[in-house]
Protein backbone atom coordinates (compact mmCIF):
# COMPACT_ATOMS: atom_id res chain seq x y z
CA UNK A 1 0.00 0.00 0.00
CA UNK A 2 1.07 3.46 -0.81
CA UNK A 3 1.65 6.32 1.44
CA UNK A 4 -0.64 8.45 -0.91
CA UNK A 5 -3.31 5.59 -0.55
CA UNK A 6 -3.70 6.43 3.08
CA UNK A 7 -3.92 9.97 2.36
CA UNK A 8 -6.54 9.66 -0.33
CA UNK A 9 -8.54 7.62 2.52
CA UNK A 10 -7.70 10.52 4.72
CA UNK A 11 -9.51 12.88 2.02
CA UNK A 12 -12.11 11.33 1.47
CA UNK A 13 -13.01 10.89 5.30
CA UNK A 14 -12.51 14.55 5.65
CA UNK A 15 -14.80 15.01 2.80
CA UNK A 16 -17.22 13.35 4.82
CA UNK A 17 -16.84 15.27 8.23
CA UNK A 18 -16.43 18.48 6.53
CA UNK A 19 -19.80 18.25 5.26
CA UNK A 20 -21.21 16.69 8.37
CA UNK A 21 -20.21 19.88 10.26
CA UNK A 22 -21.30 21.76 7.60
CA UNK A 23 -24.76 20.95 7.02
CA UNK A 24 -26.20 22.16 11.00
CA UNK A 25 -29.34 21.26 9.94
CA UNK A 26 -29.26 17.32 9.41
CA UNK A 27 -26.96 17.35 12.23
CA UNK A 28 -29.56 18.89 14.87
CA UNK A 29 -32.81 17.60 12.89
CA UNK A 30 -31.57 14.03 13.36
CA UNK A 31 -31.69 14.40 16.44
CA UNK A 32 -34.85 15.27 17.07
CA UNK A 33 -36.15 11.21 16.77
CA UNK A 34 -34.27 10.04 19.42
CA UNK A 35 -34.83 12.90 21.80
CA UNK A 36 -38.35 12.04 21.02
CA UNK A 37 -37.64 8.25 22.06
CA UNK A 38 -35.73 8.92 25.05
CA UNK A 39 -38.49 11.59 26.21
CA UNK A 40 -41.70 9.90 25.21
CA UNK A 41 -40.35 5.76 26.32
CA UNK A 42 -38.06 7.00 28.75
CA UNK A 43 -41.11 9.39 31.27
CA UNK A 44 -43.97 7.05 29.41
CA UNK A 45 -42.98 3.74 30.12
CA UNK A 46 -40.65 3.97 33.02
CA UNK A 47 -42.71 3.74 35.73
CA UNK A 48 -44.06 0.73 34.19
CA UNK A 49 -40.82 -0.45 33.65
CA UNK A 50 -40.20 -0.17 37.12
CA UNK A 51 -43.02 -1.54 38.68
CA UNK A 52 -42.56 -4.60 36.76
CA UNK A 53 -38.64 -5.20 38.73
CA UNK A 54 -37.14 -3.49 35.72
CA UNK A 55 -35.81 -0.94 37.87
CA UNK A 56 -34.81 2.50 36.13
CA UNK A 57 -35.85 2.51 32.28
CA UNK A 58 -33.85 5.75 31.72
CA UNK A 59 -30.65 3.60 32.76
CA UNK A 60 -32.24 0.40 30.14
CA UNK A 61 -33.25 2.75 27.10
CA UNK A 62 -30.34 5.36 27.04
CA UNK A 63 -27.70 2.96 25.56
CA UNK A 64 -30.69 1.80 23.27
CA UNK A 65 -31.33 5.08 21.77
CA UNK A 66 -27.51 5.81 21.27
CA UNK A 67 -27.25 2.89 19.94
CA UNK A 68 -30.39 3.55 17.39
CA UNK A 69 -29.11 7.32 17.19
CA UNK A 70 -25.40 5.88 15.14
CA UNK A 71 -27.60 2.86 13.49
CA UNK A 72 -29.60 5.16 11.63
CA UNK A 73 -27.30 8.08 10.96
CA UNK A 74 -24.62 5.55 9.81
CA UNK A 75 -27.17 3.19 7.26
CA UNK A 76 -28.60 6.60 5.82
CA UNK A 77 -24.86 8.00 4.85
CA UNK A 78 -25.36 5.64 2.28
CA UNK A 79 -27.83 7.43 0.74
CA UNK A 80 -24.74 10.30 0.09
CA UNK A 81 -23.08 7.42 -2.69
CA UNK A 82 -26.42 7.91 -4.03
CA UNK A 83 -26.05 11.43 -4.46
CA UNK A 84 -22.18 11.18 -5.43
CA UNK A 85 -23.45 9.13 -8.05
CA UNK A 86 -26.45 11.19 -9.00
CA UNK A 87 -24.06 14.63 -8.81
CA UNK A 88 -20.93 13.16 -10.50
CA UNK A 89 -19.05 13.57 -8.36
CA UNK A 90 -18.12 9.72 -7.48
CA UNK A 91 -16.91 9.82 -11.19
CA UNK A 92 -14.06 12.22 -9.68
CA UNK A 93 -13.00 10.05 -7.19
CA UNK A 94 -13.44 6.58 -9.80
CA UNK A 95 -10.99 7.82 -12.29
CA UNK A 96 -8.46 9.25 -9.73
CA UNK A 97 -5.41 6.77 -9.33
CA UNK A 98 -6.60 4.89 -6.30
CA UNK A 99 -7.98 1.59 -6.08
CA UNK A 100 -12.06 1.38 -5.37
CA UNK A 101 -11.54 -0.60 -2.36
CA UNK A 102 -9.06 1.72 -0.66
CA UNK A 103 -12.17 4.81 -1.71
CA UNK A 104 -14.89 2.86 -0.49
CA UNK A 105 -12.96 2.49 3.23
CA UNK A 106 -12.14 5.95 2.88
CA UNK A 107 -15.69 6.84 2.70
CA UNK A 108 -16.79 4.19 4.90
CA UNK A 109 -14.82 5.57 7.70
CA UNK A 110 -15.83 9.05 6.86
CA UNK A 111 -19.64 8.01 7.74
CA UNK A 112 -19.32 5.72 10.36
CA UNK A 113 -16.98 9.05 12.29
CA UNK A 114 -20.06 11.58 11.15
CA UNK A 115 -22.40 8.40 12.92
CA UNK A 116 -20.23 7.82 15.81
CA UNK A 117 -20.50 11.87 16.61
CA UNK A 118 -23.66 11.96 16.21
CA UNK A 119 -23.54 9.19 19.02
CA UNK A 120 -21.59 10.96 21.18
CA UNK A 121 -24.37 13.89 20.66
CA UNK A 122 -27.03 11.61 21.67
CA UNK A 123 -25.14 10.43 24.58
CA UNK A 124 -24.88 14.02 25.86
CA UNK A 125 -28.20 14.13 25.74
CA UNK A 126 -28.93 10.91 27.33
CA UNK A 127 -26.86 12.25 30.65
CA UNK A 128 -28.86 15.84 30.47
CA UNK A 129 -31.91 13.84 30.80
CA UNK A 130 -31.11 11.83 33.67
CA UNK A 131 -29.30 8.58 32.36
CA UNK A 132 -26.08 8.03 34.88
CA UNK A 133 -23.49 6.41 32.75
CA UNK A 134 -20.84 4.35 34.68
CA UNK A 135 -17.71 6.29 33.82
CA UNK A 136 -15.19 3.62 34.13
CA UNK A 137 -16.10 1.94 31.29
CA UNK A 138 -16.90 5.52 28.73
CA UNK A 139 -13.95 3.99 26.68
CA UNK A 140 -15.46 0.63 25.93
CA UNK A 141 -18.45 2.43 25.39
CA UNK A 142 -17.09 4.19 22.75
CA UNK A 143 -15.55 1.19 20.83
CA UNK A 144 -18.64 0.09 20.89
CA UNK A 145 -20.16 2.93 19.76
CA UNK A 146 -18.14 3.24 16.57
CA UNK A 147 -18.06 -0.39 16.23
CA UNK A 148 -22.43 0.08 15.68
CA UNK A 149 -21.40 2.76 13.30
CA UNK A 150 -18.96 1.08 10.88
CA UNK A 151 -21.22 -2.06 10.44
CA UNK A 152 -24.35 -0.12 9.63
CA UNK A 153 -22.49 2.35 6.80
CA UNK A 154 -20.51 -0.73 5.68
CA UNK A 155 -24.17 -2.05 5.29
CA UNK A 156 -25.62 1.43 3.69
CA UNK A 157 -22.44 1.53 1.23
CA UNK A 158 -23.29 -2.00 0.05
CA UNK A 159 -27.01 -1.29 -0.43
CA UNK A 160 -26.29 1.87 -1.95
CA UNK A 161 -23.69 0.56 -4.53
CA UNK A 162 -26.40 -1.51 -5.92
CA UNK A 163 -29.12 1.17 -6.10
CA UNK A 164 -29.55 4.22 -8.38
CA UNK A 165 -32.61 6.04 -7.12
CA UNK A 166 -32.82 7.51 -3.80
CA UNK A 167 -36.75 6.54 -2.75
CA UNK A 168 -36.00 2.99 -3.47
CA UNK A 169 -32.73 3.02 -1.31
CA UNK A 170 -35.21 4.80 1.65
CA UNK A 171 -37.96 2.05 1.30
CA UNK A 172 -35.43 -0.66 1.60
CA UNK A 173 -33.54 0.83 4.18
CA UNK A 174 -36.69 1.11 6.68
CA UNK A 175 -37.42 -2.14 5.38
CA UNK A 176 -34.77 -3.63 7.39
CA UNK A 177 -33.68 -0.56 10.00
CA UNK A 178 -37.16 -1.27 12.01
CA UNK A 179 -37.39 -4.65 12.53
CA UNK A 180 -33.97 -4.06 13.30
CA UNK A 181 -33.62 -1.71 15.69
CA UNK A 182 -36.81 -3.28 17.69
CA UNK A 183 -35.44 -6.69 17.84
CA UNK A 184 -32.42 -5.62 18.97
CA UNK A 185 -32.83 -5.18 22.90
CA UNK A 186 -32.86 -1.30 22.56
CA UNK A 187 -36.39 -0.59 23.66
CA UNK A 188 -36.95 -3.85 26.12
CA UNK A 189 -35.42 -6.70 27.34
CA UNK A 190 -35.69 -9.74 24.80
CA UNK A 191 -35.03 -12.62 27.55
CA UNK A 192 -38.23 -13.41 27.84
CA UNK A 193 -39.43 -12.62 24.07
CA UNK A 194 -40.80 -15.67 22.27
CA UNK A 195 -37.63 -18.20 21.01
CA UNK A 196 -38.14 -17.16 17.63
CA UNK A 197 -37.88 -13.20 18.94
CA UNK A 198 -34.99 -14.30 20.30
CA UNK A 199 -33.59 -16.15 17.26
CA UNK A 200 -33.60 -13.16 15.31
CA UNK A 201 -32.30 -10.79 18.33
CA UNK A 202 -29.12 -14.11 17.99
CA UNK A 203 -28.64 -13.14 14.47
CA UNK A 204 -29.05 -9.23 14.44
CA UNK A 205 -25.99 -7.23 14.49
CA UNK A 206 -27.13 -4.39 16.26
CA UNK A 207 -28.20 -6.76 19.07
CA UNK A 208 -24.71 -6.99 20.04
CA UNK A 209 -23.70 -3.19 19.87
CA UNK A 210 -26.40 -2.75 22.29
CA UNK A 211 -25.85 -4.78 24.66
CA UNK A 212 -22.52 -4.03 24.76
CA UNK A 213 -23.04 -0.79 24.93
CA UNK A 214 -25.22 -1.28 28.16
CA UNK A 215 -22.81 -3.56 29.84
CA UNK A 216 -20.38 -0.80 29.44
CA UNK A 217 -22.48 2.44 30.51
CA UNK A 218 -25.20 0.51 32.95
CA UNK A 219 -23.73 -2.11 33.98
CA UNK A 220 -26.24 -4.87 32.54
CA UNK A 221 -25.76 -7.80 29.31
CA UNK A 222 -26.56 -10.59 28.49
CA UNK A 223 -23.53 -11.52 26.76
CA UNK A 224 -20.06 -10.68 28.23
CA UNK A 225 -18.06 -7.42 26.80
CA UNK A 226 -15.86 -9.63 24.78
CA UNK A 227 -18.41 -11.73 23.04
CA UNK A 228 -20.05 -8.62 22.08
CA UNK A 229 -17.08 -7.08 20.86
CA UNK A 230 -15.94 -9.58 18.50
CA UNK A 231 -18.86 -10.44 17.17
CA UNK A 232 -19.60 -6.44 16.48
CA UNK A 233 -16.23 -5.84 14.66
CA UNK A 234 -16.55 -9.25 12.94
CA UNK A 235 -19.41 -8.64 11.28
CA UNK A 236 -18.34 -5.06 10.51
CA UNK A 237 -15.46 -6.95 8.71
CA UNK A 238 -17.88 -8.92 6.83
CA UNK A 239 -20.03 -5.88 6.04
CA UNK A 240 -16.83 -3.95 4.84
CA UNK A 241 -15.64 -6.58 2.61
CA UNK A 242 -19.28 -7.44 0.98
CA UNK A 243 -19.38 -3.21 0.50
CA UNK A 244 -16.09 -3.44 -0.45
CA UNK A 245 -17.32 -6.04 -3.11
CA UNK A 246 -20.44 -4.48 -4.55
CA UNK A 247 -18.53 -1.05 -4.63
CA UNK A 248 -16.13 -2.43 -7.05
CA UNK A 249 -19.01 -3.33 -9.27
CA UNK A 250 -20.04 0.31 -9.35
CA UNK A 251 -21.21 1.13 -13.32
CA UNK A 252 -20.74 4.81 -13.88
CA UNK B 1 6.17 1.04 -25.84
CA UNK B 2 4.64 2.82 -28.60
CA UNK B 3 5.29 6.31 -30.50
CA UNK B 4 6.10 8.58 -28.40
CA UNK B 5 4.42 11.31 -31.11
CA UNK B 6 0.62 9.56 -30.27
CA UNK B 7 -0.80 10.61 -26.59
CA UNK B 8 -3.30 7.97 -27.71
CA UNK B 9 -3.44 5.06 -30.13
CA UNK B 10 -6.73 3.46 -30.34
CA UNK B 11 -6.79 -0.10 -32.47
CA UNK B 12 -10.24 -2.32 -33.46
CA UNK B 13 -11.88 -1.14 -30.03
CA UNK B 14 -14.93 -2.86 -29.62
CA UNK B 15 -17.99 -2.45 -26.71
CA UNK B 16 -20.92 -4.58 -25.98
CA UNK B 17 -23.19 -4.28 -23.81
CA UNK B 18 -25.80 -6.67 -23.19
CA UNK B 19 -27.75 -6.23 -26.35
CA UNK B 20 -25.89 -3.00 -27.75
CA UNK B 21 -23.19 -2.96 -30.23
CA UNK B 22 -21.69 1.13 -28.64
CA UNK B 23 -18.63 1.02 -30.13
CA UNK B 24 -17.94 -1.72 -33.36
CA UNK B 25 -13.92 -1.80 -34.32
CA UNK B 26 -12.92 1.83 -33.78
CA UNK B 27 -9.02 2.41 -34.52
CA UNK B 28 -7.64 6.49 -34.51
CA UNK B 29 -4.46 7.74 -33.16
CA UNK B 30 -4.09 11.59 -31.53
CA UNK B 31 -0.77 12.98 -31.82
CA UNK B 32 1.00 14.37 -29.03
CA UNK B 33 0.27 18.03 -28.41
CA UNK B 34 -2.78 17.71 -30.70
CA UNK B 35 -6.58 19.36 -30.48
CA UNK B 36 -8.18 16.63 -31.27
CA UNK B 37 -12.13 16.74 -31.79
CA UNK B 38 -14.07 13.40 -31.58
CA UNK B 39 -17.42 14.16 -32.84
CA UNK B 40 -20.55 12.18 -33.43
CA UNK B 41 -24.57 12.62 -32.75
CA UNK B 42 -26.04 11.16 -29.76
CA UNK B 43 -26.15 7.66 -28.91
CA UNK B 44 -23.07 7.02 -31.56
CA UNK B 45 -20.30 5.77 -29.06
CA UNK B 46 -18.20 8.77 -27.79
CA UNK B 47 -18.87 8.99 -24.39
CA UNK B 48 -18.30 5.07 -24.36
CA UNK B 49 -15.04 5.32 -26.32
CA UNK B 50 -14.22 8.32 -23.66
CA UNK B 51 -15.08 5.75 -20.38
CA UNK B 52 -12.95 2.95 -22.13
CA UNK B 53 -9.93 5.37 -22.48
CA UNK B 54 -10.41 6.95 -19.22
CA UNK B 55 -10.25 3.20 -17.16
CA UNK B 56 -14.34 3.79 -16.64
CA UNK B 57 -15.25 0.86 -18.83
CA UNK B 58 -13.61 -1.87 -19.91
CA UNK B 59 -13.43 -2.57 -23.49
CA UNK B 60 -14.73 -6.47 -25.03
CA UNK B 61 -11.81 -6.23 -27.66
CA UNK B 62 -9.09 -4.14 -28.97
CA UNK B 63 -6.16 -1.92 -27.74
CA UNK B 64 -6.01 1.07 -26.15
CA UNK B 65 -3.19 3.06 -25.51
CA UNK B 66 -2.92 6.43 -23.68
CA UNK B 67 0.35 7.83 -22.49
CA UNK B 68 1.91 4.94 -23.55
CA UNK B 69 0.07 2.24 -21.11
CA UNK B 70 -2.82 0.19 -21.29
CA UNK B 71 -6.28 1.17 -19.35
CA UNK B 72 -6.84 -2.39 -18.63
CA UNK B 73 -3.27 -3.44 -17.55
CA UNK B 74 -1.88 0.13 -15.93
CA UNK B 75 -5.09 2.06 -15.03
CA UNK B 76 -3.53 3.68 -12.37
CA UNK B 77 -0.51 4.98 -14.72
CA UNK B 78 -2.96 6.05 -16.83
CA UNK B 79 -5.58 7.57 -14.37
CA UNK B 80 -2.27 9.68 -13.71
CA UNK B 81 -1.40 10.88 -16.88
CA UNK B 82 -4.87 11.92 -18.15
CA UNK B 83 -7.32 14.82 -16.62
CA UNK B 84 -10.98 15.07 -17.31
CA UNK B 85 -14.03 16.95 -17.91
CA UNK B 86 -16.94 14.96 -17.54
CA UNK B 87 -20.18 15.84 -19.84
CA UNK B 88 -22.17 16.20 -16.53
CA UNK B 89 -20.86 18.18 -13.52
CA UNK B 90 -19.22 15.81 -10.92
CA UNK B 91 -17.77 18.67 -8.58
CA UNK B 92 -18.66 18.60 -5.16
CA UNK B 93 -21.30 21.20 -4.21
CA UNK B 94 -21.33 21.53 -0.49
CA UNK B 95 -17.65 22.56 -1.18
CA UNK B 96 -15.72 25.21 -1.51
CA UNK B 97 -14.16 25.61 -4.98
CA UNK B 98 -10.60 25.72 -3.07
CA UNK B 99 -11.67 22.44 -1.19
CA UNK B 100 -12.76 20.67 -4.25
CA UNK B 101 -9.26 20.98 -6.20
CA UNK B 102 -7.56 20.68 -2.76
CA UNK B 103 -9.47 17.42 -2.25
CA UNK B 104 -8.77 16.56 -5.84
CA UNK B 105 -4.59 16.74 -5.28
CA UNK B 106 -4.85 14.51 -2.33
CA UNK B 107 -6.65 12.10 -4.56
CA UNK B 108 -4.36 12.26 -7.26
CA UNK B 109 -0.67 11.81 -4.76
CA UNK B 110 -0.02 15.68 -5.66
CA UNK B 111 3.06 16.52 -3.34
CA UNK B 112 1.10 18.19 -0.40
CA UNK B 113 3.94 21.13 -0.14
CA UNK B 114 3.11 22.56 -3.93
CA UNK B 115 -0.44 21.80 -3.80
CA UNK B 116 -1.43 25.06 -2.36
CA UNK B 117 0.73 26.89 -4.87
CA UNK B 118 -0.37 24.48 -7.56
CA UNK B 119 -4.22 24.98 -6.61
CA UNK B 120 -3.60 28.79 -6.28
CA UNK B 121 -2.33 28.60 -10.28
CA UNK B 122 -5.45 26.43 -11.69
CA UNK B 123 -7.48 29.07 -10.06
CA UNK B 124 -5.44 32.22 -11.30
CA UNK B 125 -5.64 30.55 -14.73
CA UNK B 126 -9.29 30.18 -14.92
CA UNK B 127 -9.61 33.55 -12.75
CA UNK B 128 -11.46 31.96 -9.91
CA UNK B 129 -9.46 32.57 -7.32
CA UNK B 130 -11.33 35.24 -6.09
CA UNK B 131 -14.01 33.28 -5.34
CA UNK B 132 -12.04 30.22 -3.44
CA UNK B 133 -13.66 30.12 -0.66
CA UNK B 134 -17.18 30.08 -1.73
CA UNK B 135 -18.97 26.80 -1.70
CA UNK B 136 -19.66 25.68 -5.56
CA UNK B 137 -23.45 25.43 -4.86
CA UNK B 138 -23.28 29.19 -5.94
CA UNK B 139 -21.61 29.03 -9.02
CA UNK B 140 -22.64 29.07 -12.52
CA UNK B 141 -22.81 26.43 -14.68
CA UNK B 142 -19.90 28.45 -16.90
CA UNK B 143 -18.14 28.84 -13.31
CA UNK B 144 -18.43 25.60 -12.68
CA UNK B 145 -17.08 24.53 -16.37
CA UNK B 146 -13.87 26.74 -15.57
CA UNK B 147 -13.26 25.08 -11.81
CA UNK B 148 -13.48 21.56 -13.17
CA UNK B 149 -10.62 22.12 -16.06
CA UNK B 150 -8.71 23.73 -13.69
CA UNK B 151 -9.25 20.39 -11.00
CA UNK B 152 -8.48 18.58 -14.30
CA UNK B 153 -4.82 20.30 -14.72
CA UNK B 154 -3.88 19.98 -11.11
CA UNK B 155 -2.30 16.66 -11.26
CA UNK B 156 -0.30 18.08 -14.47
CA UNK B 157 -1.55 15.40 -17.03
CA UNK B 158 -0.55 14.93 -20.06
CA UNK B 159 -3.74 14.65 -21.99
CA UNK B 160 -6.86 16.22 -21.27
CA UNK B 161 -10.51 14.91 -21.77
CA UNK B 162 -13.65 17.19 -22.52
CA UNK B 163 -16.60 15.38 -22.74
CA UNK B 164 -18.60 18.09 -24.30
CA UNK B 165 -17.39 21.21 -22.07
CA UNK B 166 -19.35 24.08 -23.68
CA UNK B 167 -22.19 22.16 -23.80
CA UNK B 168 -25.68 24.84 -22.05
CA UNK B 169 -23.20 27.53 -21.98
CA UNK B 170 -23.73 31.35 -23.48
CA UNK B 171 -21.16 32.17 -26.48
CA UNK B 172 -19.07 34.66 -23.92
CA UNK B 173 -18.46 31.68 -21.94
CA UNK B 174 -17.68 29.24 -24.56
CA UNK B 175 -15.24 31.47 -26.36
CA UNK B 176 -13.39 32.27 -22.74
CA UNK B 177 -13.11 28.45 -22.03
CA UNK B 178 -11.78 27.84 -25.74
CA UNK B 179 -9.51 30.40 -24.82
CA UNK B 180 -8.12 28.84 -21.48
CA UNK B 181 -8.10 25.30 -23.79
CA UNK B 182 -6.04 26.35 -26.73
CA UNK B 183 -3.41 28.33 -24.39
CA UNK B 184 -3.12 25.32 -22.28
CA UNK B 185 -2.09 23.51 -25.80
CA UNK B 186 0.13 26.28 -27.46
CA UNK B 187 2.24 27.08 -24.05
CA UNK B 188 2.24 23.64 -22.50
CA UNK B 189 1.48 21.28 -25.23
CA UNK B 190 -1.00 19.59 -23.95
CA UNK B 191 -3.37 16.83 -25.68
CA UNK B 192 -6.85 17.83 -25.82
CA UNK B 193 -9.36 15.10 -26.74
CA UNK B 194 -12.83 16.87 -27.01
CA UNK B 195 -16.34 16.02 -28.36
CA UNK B 196 -18.44 18.96 -28.99
CA UNK B 197 -22.08 19.44 -30.59
CA UNK B 198 -21.00 22.50 -31.71
CA UNK B 199 -19.45 22.36 -35.23
CA UNK B 200 -18.28 25.21 -35.66
CA UNK B 201 -16.26 25.35 -32.20
CA UNK B 202 -14.87 21.82 -33.57
CA UNK B 203 -13.98 23.66 -37.24
CA UNK B 204 -12.57 26.64 -35.98
CA UNK B 205 -9.97 24.66 -32.88
CA UNK B 206 -9.65 21.21 -33.74
CA UNK B 207 -6.21 20.39 -35.67
CA UNK B 208 -7.70 16.76 -36.05
CA UNK B 209 -11.15 15.50 -36.45
CA UNK B 210 -13.07 12.20 -35.91
CA UNK B 211 -16.09 11.79 -37.25
CA UNK B 212 -18.00 8.16 -35.33
CA UNK B 213 -21.79 6.90 -36.01
CA UNK B 214 -23.20 4.45 -34.69
CA UNK B 215 -19.82 2.74 -33.55
CA UNK B 216 -18.13 2.74 -36.53
CA UNK B 217 -15.46 6.18 -37.63
CA UNK B 218 -16.96 7.60 -40.60
CA UNK B 219 -14.76 10.19 -41.39
CA UNK B 220 -11.06 10.84 -40.20
CA UNK B 221 -8.90 14.21 -40.72
CA UNK B 222 -8.21 17.69 -40.77
CA UNK B 223 -11.18 19.91 -40.47
CA UNK B 224 -10.70 20.89 -44.35
CA UNK B 225 -10.01 17.47 -45.12
CA UNK B 226 -13.49 16.57 -44.31
CA UNK B 227 -14.90 19.41 -45.63
CA UNK B 228 -13.31 18.62 -48.71
CA UNK B 229 -14.13 15.15 -49.19
CA UNK B 230 -17.73 15.55 -48.60
CA UNK B 231 -17.74 18.22 -50.75
CA UNK B 232 -19.62 20.82 -48.45
CA UNK B 233 -19.48 24.38 -47.43
CA UNK B 234 -18.70 23.81 -43.61
CA UNK B 235 -18.29 21.00 -40.93
CA UNK B 236 -22.19 21.17 -39.76
CA UNK B 237 -22.98 20.36 -43.37
CA UNK B 238 -20.36 17.55 -44.14
CA UNK B 239 -21.57 16.16 -40.32
CA UNK B 240 -24.91 16.22 -41.44
CA UNK B 241 -24.22 14.91 -45.00
CA UNK B 242 -22.30 11.92 -42.90
CA UNK B 243 -24.40 11.31 -40.20
CA UNK B 244 -28.06 11.26 -41.91
CA UNK B 245 -30.58 14.14 -41.09
CA UNK B 246 -32.64 11.76 -38.75
CA UNK B 247 -32.66 12.95 -34.60
CA UNK B 248 -30.89 10.16 -32.91
CA UNK B 249 -32.63 9.81 -29.64
CA UNK B 250 -30.90 8.78 -26.49
CA UNK B 251 -32.06 6.48 -24.08
CA UNK B 252 -32.00 8.57 -20.52
CA UNK B 253 -30.34 6.30 -18.05
CA UNK B 254 -31.87 5.85 -14.64
CA UNK B 255 -29.13 8.51 -13.41
CA UNK B 256 -30.52 11.24 -15.68
CA UNK B 257 -34.20 10.47 -14.39
CA UNK B 258 -32.37 11.44 -10.91
CA UNK B 259 -30.89 14.15 -12.20
CA UNK B 260 -33.81 15.62 -13.37
CA UNK B 261 -35.85 14.68 -10.48
CA UNK B 262 -33.20 16.55 -8.25
CA UNK B 263 -33.20 19.63 -10.53
CA UNK B 264 -37.44 19.68 -9.73
CA UNK B 265 -36.67 19.25 -5.87
CA UNK B 266 -34.24 21.95 -5.96
CA UNK B 267 -36.04 24.49 -7.51
CA UNK B 268 -35.02 24.06 -11.05
CA UNK B 269 -30.99 25.16 -10.17
CA UNK B 270 -27.73 24.55 -12.03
Amino acid sequence: MKSNTIYAMYILWLRQVKRYFRSKSRMIGSLGQPVVFLVALGFGFGPVFAKAGGGNYIQFLSPGIIAMSIMFTAVFSGIELIWDKQFGFLKETLVAPVSRIWIMLGRTLGGATTAFLQGVIVFVITVAIGFRPDIAYVLPALLFMFGIALVFTAFGTAIASTMEDMQGFGLIVNLVNMPLFFLSGALFPLTSAPVWIQWIAFVNPLSYGVDGLRGALALVAQYSLWTDFIVLYGVAVLFVALGGWLFERIKV
Amino acid sequence: MPAADHSIIVKDLVKEYEAVKAVQGVSFSVPAGSMFAFLGPNGAGKTTTIKMLTTLVRPTAGSITVNGYDPVKNPEEVRHSFGIVFQDPSLDDELTAYENLFFHAGLYGVPRAETPGRVKDMMDFVELWDRKDHLVKTFSGGMKRRLEIARGLLHTPAVLFLDEPTTGLDPQTRNHIWEYIKKLNDERGLTVFFTTHYMEEAERVAKHVSIIDHGKIVADGTAQSIIQSAGTASLEDAFIKLTGRTIREEEGSGMDQMRNMRRMWRGGKR
